[in-house]
């Protein structure tokens, strides 16, 4: 009788939600932490290959893209479906990258000109002609660091 | 007066400011660490060279890739599954240096071994421009890993460790940064890329 008697009057206790709140700020900070702010807004398609021999980016603020990729389906008809390299947020052509380096020279502390990496998101679709005009321009402004994007995996299949 | 309790601030919504936060935060970030093949690129030509420095056929490792992306090894076809054994052959090359098919030695001063004979091997790399990235990155990547291992079992051979475990020892001591240097003398990364050329169509 009195085990009724108990339930009734006490009820189902709460659960406290009071930690709630420092669970998802633990998350939030862990997501700050790991996570970098996405920098630019792809227009391009990019899906980047896979190697084994990678090496990690360190210093991201050192670090500038390239991206080359067919235009993204909603741009395609403006664009066309052709390669073409995007640079910040906008379309550009081989010639623009002589200003561009420059323009990543600008904002960078003078003394660590000489480590800035140039990374290139090349597309895996991608033809190697329009690769290899980037190249071409990046030695022409003496960019010579640069690293092919790629993903990192532990075997590549022929 | 009565005793007055100090009115709780009601702490319900946190969690829906925090939430908010995170979302905002899984939006606007990416997750990937940015990994890929380090390169550095030759500096640019002013004028054409004089005198082009003459490199004798059997130091060179010639890598052609087509539009078609077909490799042509040292004149022959290659499946690119073979194209890292093939490589590695050709860096290690013949210990005596007298095989007239592989790289000649040139002595050069090694730190830590001292002056040594060092194979004067080269791989000369060319693409067309109709190659796909994806192959591109193939070939480099297999010939990366062809100086990784032979550097590797290099280092296994004649410190008794692995480049990565003489990196990681190198944090601490002078010696294994030398052993590193030592061992990148003796093979060193030398991937030549040929000027662009529109062949096989």
């Amino acid at each position: 009788m009195s085990k009724f008697k108990k339930k009734k009057d006490g009820g189902q206790p709460a659960i406290s939600t009071a930690s709630l709140p420092d669970i998802v700020f633990m998350l939030l900070f862990f997501f700050m932490v790991t996570t970098v702010m996405r920098e630019v807004d792809l227009k391009v398609e990019v899906k980047r290959p896979v190697a084994t021999e990678v090496n990690k980016l360190e210093r991201k603020s050192l670090v500038s893209y390239i991206y080359i990729g067919a235009p993204k389906t909603k741009y395609a008809d403006q664009f066309g479906t052709a390669d073409r390299i995007q640079l910040n947020d906008a379309f550009a052509t081989k010639n623009d990258i002589i200003q561009f380096v420059e323009a990543e020279r600008e904002q960078t502390n003078p003394a660590e000109v000489p480590l800035m990496t140039f990374s290139m998101k090349v597309d895996k679709e991608s033809e190697m002609g329009i690769v290899t005009d980037v190249k071409q321009e990046l030695r022409k402004a003496n960019a010579l660091k640069i690293n092919y994007s790629t993903y990192k995996s532990d075997k590549i299949e022929n | 007066m009565a005793r007055r309790n100090a009115p709780e601030i009601n702490a319900g919504s946190m969690a829906d400011i925090a939430f908010l936060l995170l979302i905002f935060f899984l939006v606007t970030t990416t997750m990937d660490v940015d990994t890929g093949l380090t390169r550095r690129l030759p500096p640019p030509i002013e004028e054409p060279l004089e005198d082009i420095p003459e490199v004798r056929q059997r130091n060179v490792f010639q890598v052609l890739v087509n539009a078609n992306d077909d490799l042509l090894v040292e004149g022959e076809p290659m499946d690119v599954g073979n194209l890292r054994e093939e490589a590695k052959n050709f860096i290690i090359g013949d210990p005596t240096f007298q095989d007239p098919e592989m790289p000649e030695g040139k002595l050069t001063k090694v730190p830590l071994l001292g002056e040594m004979m060092v194979s004067k091997q080269i791989i000369s790399l060319q693409n067309d421009r109709g190659t796909s990235y994806d192959m591109y990155i193939k070939v480099q990547n297999e010939l990366v890993a062809a100086y990784n291992e032979v550097r590797n079992e290099y280092a296994q051979r004649k410190f008794g460790k692995t480049m990565k475990q003489l990196e990681t020892a190198a944090e601490l001591s002078e010696k294994a940064e030398l052993q590193i240097d030592a061992v990148k003398d003796v093979y060193p990364q030398r991937i030549s890329e040929a000027e662009p050329k529109n062949a096989g169509e």
